[in-house]
């Protein structure tokens, strides 16, 4: 297959058999179509054909019945067919509770890749088999577009927020990860590798990375280092708010907007603040001190501070 | 009485547009529509060469998986130039500048466009964009897609990103003027008794892309120029970095962006439609159908830009809409089709030159209009994004499409701009060509993109090579198709033989006319008591 | 000699008569109007974008527009609307003296407008360091409100970004218009608009209008918003 004359990606996710009936039933419908129409065309252009130079045919002006029917049956094919992708494509969108999250930033012109445990990749993608995935991802600079065509899946990488998407790899191997939106001039060099392993094998290649810190550990470290820590244990009259539990819950703001803490949110937070109801608003932007990984394992040692259950808990 | 009029050769009129006049002012200083068409004729066929041969240089580095000739640097530029200039320098202009121009007025019985002085300026002031944005290539170029994508195009491209917007900013004003004129001269100067519903279905085609013209082009203009003002002083309308947003810069592109696409296709079914009746002998089958399709696919096309955007995380629920809007503009175009299909039925089919363009069309355009469905479905877009499947959908509609159109209507219309015919065997054989090249060209790209190549690949891994030499074998067969009837085109406006005013036994005003037409087309303005396309006999058409 | 003889003489060969030209004429500056309209709708679009997002940046960033300026200049194009309308009538009526007074009435006010735009307001701003690319450093009373607000500076510099490419587009389209008036009111010199040939006086006002229809959207939008009322 990959040296030979390829007519087929490999089907390497859970999605990917369901999205290749998608394609099949729509491959049909076009070759079909394309039939019906070349055959007519062809047919009556050689039943029809001109025979004598001054020949007029009879007219005709047109038939509503005719013109209903093809406005309508495709109209209704069309429904369908909304209606069949649309539903795919709205659970390729959300990443199931239970996924082991990976990060991922784009640089011109390559993959970095975080693993919550510490290890990090350029270029590669190492994932267990069976298990759901969730990229979260941003670029450095330009817009790109992580890709894997084994997975059908795809996700644009955009600087300034937090883009995601899932998958669950079916099969063990190594495939394609491309960059599928044009990035500047190393474009088409900005490709990478997800290699499947059998769960156990994955354990064995993650303990197998020498001199990693979590991601948590290199957060809290971070935290420390930018002094967070100063305003962040949540006492005193000048204190930022506690920041315990404080991903996944709900936050007021000073304008009265309330939003869910997501990694986008804390993202946000630290570089552009926007004032938490109820604290005064002093803390400084990190907007250009720290670059897209740090950020990550910032987001990642807040996460590991807690779920929202707990601060409820103490509060009063 | 036709027989005997057939038997006498037909001779070239005494006095017509081209010779009216003689010297260069007579040319650059002319307000006749019909030399107008001829300056647009010579300035889109230059830039016509320059995107060729740039994707000509494309499918031939794209032979080896690590790049035949270029480095990645240049390849970029290539295939950003390729873009950039058929889209705003060839393909916007093709057949509204050059078929338009010409037959406009001629069609809807009028002396000329409503304002000739103004559509001397739109050809002027292409020409200064065309020449901007020639200069900014040949200083170095761009490399940034035609899609400038922000803030690759703002804040990290290193190359001419200024001066080539700036072309393209300039040229866009030159389509506005266009499309604002034939608006006012399809509603203001038709003759008497040419009601809308006489109207050839050219017309309508070429009204609806008027109004996308006159409202699409702004926006692409405000856009460019927030795009250098973002790269002239730094600032940050579409820096993430500066609290600016990169997706509002692909809203406000694709605003633009998808009615453009609709400005190149629908001039190309309106003169489809002309081909179709031309070489059937017969009114177009469901002509208010086929006619009111034109508008409501310019109508639609406002409102399915989102449908580039789907993986940039805009919201799933404005997804969801625009991938509905994108169904819906599909069933016009199949309206389309299945009426030049029936049209067929029972006519007197003709194999001349342009009913080859017709047919050639109607299939091309078929299978890529069909596999716009792929796109416009979001959870098959998910993997075909930013894929080669994307660019063969593409080509099939602006090449198999488009251009199909405007070589078959240049081939119908030669002879009344001329006066010439052309070589039939020669013609046909182009025709030939050019279906088998752009099928190979483009058919093998359909599974390149489904086995999940990206496009603007300069480099690529190696299974995909197969796929790639043969599409860059179609794009030399195709390329031969199109240096054919640059030749005998050639020929033919120079020596070919006498068409006289009617060769295909056409209806329509401009046939009733001299090849080549008088400087005001009419003696006196005609008066219109017929319906267009009224091929049968004189009784049928009573009441 | 009757007035569509007259007329007959100064309608262009494409046209059968004056009065298809003068509808030509008349519907070719509304479509251009439109695609207008579509030019600055590219820049509301993203000032409503961006004043969703950021809204304290855009609060603040009204509070440090001069409101005196903004309310001077939209009596001054009410009024340059009124005087253009009334120039409308005069050349319909062939009253060559009012119509040179209107137009050049016209001409001071927009040319009023334009030199009190740049030489104070903008110049001010400059001073100010309101300028996002040649001069964005605001200090003083201006970074009290901006502190106010809790508004960043990219943010707001956004704000003004828009305000300069709105507002200074509009003002392209003040010189335009003042160029417009200027060969008018040679040609009314000349005699040449009070013959029965009103089309350029009244293409001039239809354009006029719409451009002081498009600051009565940019008063209130960028000065006057904002929660100072």
């Amino acid at each position: 297959m990959w040296y030979g004359f390829p007519f087929h990606p490999e089907q390497a996710s859970s999605i990917a058999p369901e999205w290749d009936y998608l394609f099949y039933f729509l491959t049909a419908l076009t070759v079909f179509f394309s039939i019906l129409i070349f055959g007519l065309v062809f047919y009556f252009a050689v039943k029809y054909r001109r025979r004598e130079k001054n020949e007029v045919p009879p007219q005709n002006e047109g038939n509503l019945l005719l013109e209903l029917g093809w406005t309508i049956i495709p109209a209704g094919i069309c429904v369908f067919i909304f209606g069949w992708s649309s539903e795919l494509f709205m659970r390729t969108q959300r990443a199931p509770a239970a996924s082991t999250e990976v990060f991922v930033v784009g640089k011109q012109w390559m993959w970095k890749v975080q693993h919550p445990e510490g290890p990090r990749e350029i270029n590669q993608l190492h994932v267990p088999m069976g298990v759901p995935i969730k990229l979260t991802m941003t670029s450095e600079d330009v817009i790109h577009d992580f890709g894997v065509p084994a997975f059908r899946i795809k996700k644009d990488v955009v600087p300034g927020i937090y883009s995601t998407e899932w998958f669950t790899a079916t099969k063990t191997g190594e495939y394609h990860l491309f960059c599928d939106q044009y990035c500047g001039m190393g474009h088409s060099h900005m490709r990478g590798t997800v290699v499947v392993m059998k769960p156990e094998e994955y354990e064995r290649w993650l303990s197998g990375q020498m001199n990693v810190k979590p991601m948590a550990a290199e957060g809290e470290r971070l935290f420390g280092q930018l002094g967070c820590n100063t305003c962040h244990p949540g006492e005193g009259k000048n204190s930022g708010p506690p920041l315990q539990g404080l991903f996944g819950s709900q936050v007021k703001l000073q304008d009265g907007k309330t939003v869910t803490a997501d990694e986008g949110f804390i993202r946000e937070a630290i570089l552009g603040p926007q004032a938490v109801a109820g604290y005064p608003a002093l803390m400084p932007t990190f907007q250009g001190q720290m670059n897209e990984e740090e950020v990550l394992d910032l987001v990642a040692y807040i996460k590991s501070l807690g779920p929202p259950a707990e601060r409820k808990a103490t509060k009063p | 009485m036709s027989t005997v009029a057939l038997e006498s050769p037909p001779t070239l009129p005494e006095v017509h547009y081209l010779n009216a006049d003689y010297g260069w002012r007579s040319w650059l200083f002319t307000t006749d529509h019909k030399r107008i068409a001829w300056l647009y004729l010579f300035a889109i066929t230059f830039m016509f060469v320059v995107g060729g041969l740039s994707a000509t240089l494309m499918r031939l580095n794209l032979i080896e998986p690590s790049g035949l000739l270029f480095e990645p640097a240049s390849y970029n530029k290539l295939f950003t130039a390729h873009g950039l200039v058929m889209i705003f320098f060839f393909l916007t202009q093709s057949i509204p500048t050059v078929l338009g121009n010409f037959l406009i007025p001629i069609m809807i019985g009028a002396r000329d466009v409503a304002f000739p002085k103004l559509n001397l300026l739109s050809w002027y002031i292409y020409m200064l964009g065309a020449t901007v944005f020639i200069i900014s290539l040949a200083t170095g170029g761009i490399d940034t897609g035609w899609t400038l994508y922000t803030p690759l195009s703002t804040t990290y491209a290193n190359t001419n990103v200024l001066s080539a917007t700036m072309g393209i900013f300039i040229a866009g004003f030159s389509s506005i003027l266009t499309g604002l004129n034939f608006i006012v001269t399809i509603h203001k100067m038709r003759a008497p008794g040419m009601t809308w519903f006489r109207l050839p279905l050219f017309i309508w085609s070429m009204y609806a892309t008027s109004v996308i013209f006159v409202l699409a082009m702004p926006v692409i203009a405000i856009t460019l120029a927030l795009i250098a003002l973002e790269r002239v002083w730094h600032v940050g309308i579409f820096d993430p970095g500066l609290g600016g947003d990169p997706i509002l810069f692909q809203h406000l592109f694709w605003f633009f962006g998808h009615p453009e696409v609709y400005i190149l296709i629908l001039p190309s079914m309106g003169v489809i439609s002309e081909l179709v009746a031309a070489g059937c002998r017969k009114r177009i089958f469901g002509y208010s159908f086929v006619a009111f399709s034109s508008v409501s696919i310019a109508a639609i096309s406002f409102m399915v830009w989102g449908h580039h955007m789907f993986l940039t995380g805009q919201s799933v629920y404005a997804g969801l809409v625009f991938s509905a809007l994108s169904f819906a503009v599909a069933i016009p175009s199949a309206v389309k089709i299945f009426n030049w299909t029936a049209t067929m039925h029972k006519a007197s089919v003709s194999y001349d030159t342009p009913m080859l363009y017709a047919i050639g069309f109607i299939g091309l355009f078929t299978i890529g209009g069909l596999t716009g469905l792929f796109l416009a479905s979001m959870g098959t877009d998910v993997h075909l994004h930013d894929t080669y499947f994307v660019v063969a959908h593409f080509h099939y509609v602006m090449v198999g499409g488009a251009i199909m159109g405007y070589l078959g209507g240049l081939h119908l219309w030669w002879p009344k701009m001329t006066g010439r015919l052309y070589p039939e065997a020669w013609a046909r054989f182009a025709a030939l060509l050019v279906f088998v090249g752009f099928n190979l060209t483009f058919g093998p790209q359909f599974i390149l993109g489904y086995v999940g190549m990206p496009r603007r690949y300069a480099v690529y891994p190696a299974e995909f090579q197969v796929l790639n030499v043969l599409s860059s074998a179609g794009a030399s067969i195709l390329a031969v198709g199109y240096v054919i009837p640059l030749i005998y085109f050639t020929w033919s406006a120079l020596k070919g033989p006498i068409a006289g005013p009617n060769p295909w036994g056409a209806k329509g005003l401009e046939w009733t006319i001299a090849s080549p037409p008088p400087t005001h087309n009419f003696e006196q303005t005609p008066i219109v008591t017929e319906e267009a396309y009224a091929y049968g006999p004189e009784e049928a058409h009573v009441g | 000699m009757s007035a569509e003889a007259q007329g007959a003489t100064l309608v262009a060969e494409q046209f059968d008569d004056f009065e298809q030209q003068k509808h030509a004429d008349t519907f070719g500056m509304w479509l251009f109007l439109a695609t207008e309209v579509l030019f600055f709708g590219g820049l509301f679009c993203g000032y409503a974008l961006y004043r969703s997002l950021y809204f304290e940046a855009f609060t603040a960033g009204s509070h440090l527009l001069k409101i005196g300026y903004g309310a001077f200049y939209t009596v001054l194009l009410i009024c340059s609307s009124l005087t253009m309308a009334l120039g409308v009538r005069a050349a319909q009526l062939r009253r060559p003296t009012s119509l040179t007074v209107y137009l050049a009435l016209t001409w001071i006010m927009g040319a009023a407008f334009v030199y009190i735009k740049l030489r104070y307001e903008w110049y001010g701003d400059y001073v100010e360091g309101l300028v996002p690319g040649l001069h964005f450093a605001p200090h003083g009373e201006a970074l009290e409100i901006i502190n106010r607000f809790h508004a960043t500076l990219p943010h707001l510099s956004l704000f003004f970004i828009f305000y300069f490419c709105m507002t200074g587009v509009h003002a392209l389209h003040m010189v335009v218009g003042v160029g417009l008036l200027t060969t008018l009111l040679i040609f009314t010199r000349q005699g040449k608009n009070t013959q029965g040939n009103y089309n350029w006086v009244e293409m001039v006002g239809l354009y006029w209008h719409f451009v002081d229809i498009v600051w009565i959207f940019l008063f209130p939008l960028l000065y006057l918003i904002g929660g100072r009322y």
